[in-house]
């Protein structure tokens, strides 16, 4: 059972999309998710100091590509987007900010 | 149930992306007992087929995590048994030849430093002791990634001042042997007073007789994450309340550290050891203990009040990180390496910071007088006596202390030294130049101190 949670809790990856805001920031970045089965459990975003910002939780679980080649296509993205992305695992945010 | 937190993504970024958050090394400490053998070259063989065999995924599994928590990992690191130990079982000892096949070790499966040639000698030496302290020079001249640590005192035994007096001339050798490297050898030679054995940083780290067959040991970071928060913090906040947010802060990085850990351990299938939560700085602008006293409101270290700042940051960096992991161990504390950080090399270059005053500091540091570019003419007796004051200083208060000086040579006061990378560079510091051979070279031990009457 508690192997099942870690389990569950390593598939979840936090994606962070900020700059500047333009058309289709969204839907490319769920189109790559899509791509790569990927689901998005939920979504967050808001226009902070005129630049744009997104977070978007991940379940990787059902994908068959490993977190290096999911985070790599995001990355990509990124770039032709023009956007500075990070891609991370939730655990990181989960440990750090809970007793 | 799972949601997204946005204030806690954009800290965790923040203080990784702005304020150079990260885990300072993964270091893997293991034993090298059971690699004794009476011919030399058969030890370098079992040493050197059992550091590769245990650390050959460390590298790449450190890189791994480095990517799922985009967290950079500084530092990938080994500690092994004290090998005046493992070397002691030879017919001829051939110390220099164990420390290259080390370096040749480290180099192979990728890591900058590994830790170890060294010894325990607070009580007294064996001959494989003596033989060890006496190749640490030209050990230290052959190799790169050599890192040798000596204690030479405890609480409980008092202070060896034969090795004392031998740990001077050493040093100094040490630095003479690499003069054309500013005298890096001494860079990478410390000698300690109650010596962790699970430490995981350099150049003392070493994998302790009580400690396990193997263990994943951890070091977080993060000056300038405590910096900024302090900074954050109104400028009429009390101490109580600026010691809160240090300890929030210590937890945040701690258990991280742990998190990494952890990780690693189990992907390398050996157990993990302990984290050492400590504030390690760096060169970088930023990254910086020195900045912290700032913060707190001293115009820079040095000025009186740093030692109360120190004592403060020491105490509550280990109150928060403690609870964020299961096993504290090392050298956790608040480092003050001066050539390491930038504000402390300030501090030092214009004089504000002096040598007198790093000594009082390190009554309450997390260990002691460390990365200090002194004269290249300061006498090894000098040396002897400034590491005997240290030692001291740690016997008596029951904590960690330790000397990493460099006598920089055909250096003098006003000129520098540039070892480049997390090394750094500093001022040439004076020193006092009163005389302390006949004291040093008395003799014997320092007795171990009395343990009541604390006063």
């Amino acid at each position: 059972m508690l192997e099942q949670q870690k389990n569950k809790s390593e598939s979840k990856i936090i994606i962070t999309v900020s700059g500047v805001d333009r058309i289709g920031i969204v839907a490319k970045i769920a189109n790559i998710l899509a791509e790569n089965k990927v689901n998005i459990e939920d979504i967050k975003q808001s226009i902070m100091q005129d630049y744009f910002v997104m977070f978007l939780l991940g379940d990787i679980s059902q994908s068959e590509k490993t977190f290096k080649e999911i985070k790599e296509a995001i990355l990509k993205a990124g770039e032709e987007l023009q956007m500075e992305i990070w891609v991370q695992k939730k655990q990181i945010f989960d440990k750090m900010h809970n007793i | 149930m799972t949601y997204i937190n946005s204030d806690y993504i954009l800290e965790t970024i923040d203080m990784i992306r702005v304020h150079h958050l990260d885990i300072r090394t993964v270091t893997l400490a293991l034993s090298l007992r059971d690699c004794c053998d009476t011919d030399v070259k058969i030890v370098g063989e079992k040493v050197y087929n059992k550091i590769t065999k245990y650390a050959k995924n460390l590298v790449s599994m450190a890189q791994e995590i480095e990517e799922e928590y985009s967290i950079p990992i500084i530092n990938k690191r080994i500690s092994v048994t004290p090998i005046s130990l493992v070397g002691e079982s030879c017919k001829d000892y051939d110390y220099v030849y164990l420390a290259k096949v080390l370096d040749k070790a480290a180099a192979d499966v990728g890591v900058n430093f590994i830790g170890g040639f060294g010894a325990l000698v607070e009580k007294g030496c064996t001959r494989g002791d003596i033989a060890l302290i006496e190749s640490i020079p030209e050990a230290l001249a052959q190799t790169e990634r050599i890192c040798s640590s000596i204690n030479v005192a405890s609480s409980k035994a008092g202070i060896n001042m034969d090795a004392v007096l031998k740990m001077g001339k050493t040093i100094k050798k040490a630095a003479e042997l690499t003069a054309d490297r500013d005298g890096i050898g001494a860079a990478k030679l410390v000698c300690f007073c109650n010596v962790p054995g699970d430490n995981p940083f350099m150049a003392g780290a070493f994998h302790g007789y009580g400690e396990p067959e193997c263990a994943l040991n951890v070091g977080v970071s993060g000056p300038g994450v405590v910096r900024a928060a302090i900074e954050a913090l109104p400028d009429n906040t009390n101490f109580g309340d600026m010691a809160n947010k240090i300890k929030q802060i210590a937890y945040k990085i701690t258990s991280t550290g742990e998190l990494v850990g952890r990780e690693m351990a189990q992907r390398m299938n050996i157990p993990f050891g302990i984290i050492d939560l400590s504030l390690a700085p760096t060169p970088e602008i930023g990254d910086s203990v020195a900045g912290i006293f700032q913060a707190m409101g001293l115009e820079h270290a040095g000025a009186h009040g740093t030692t109360a700042a120190l004592a403060m940051l020491n105490d509550a960096v280990k109150k928060g990180g403690i609870m964020a992991s299961s096993h504290v161990g090392g050298l956790s504390g608040a480092f003050i390496p001066v050539s390491e950080d930038a504000g402390m090399i300030e501090a030092a270059t214009r004089g504000c910071l002096t040598f007198d005053k790093l000594e009082a500091m390190t009554s309450v540091c997390s260990v002691g007088l460390d990365m200090i570019a002194i004269p290249g003419d300061t006498p090894s007796d000098t040396i002897s006596g400034i590491i005997a004051d240290e030692m001291a200083i740690g016997m008596i208060n029951k904590k960690t202390t330790a000397v990493r000086v460099i006598p920089a040579p055909n250096k003098k006061v006003g000129d520098k030294v540039v070892f480049g990378g997390l090394l750094g560079e500093a001022p040439i510091m004076p020193i006092n130049t009163l005389s302390s051979s006949k004291f040093v070279q008395r003799g014997g031990r320092i007795p171990a101190p009395i343990h009541s009457l604390n006063n």
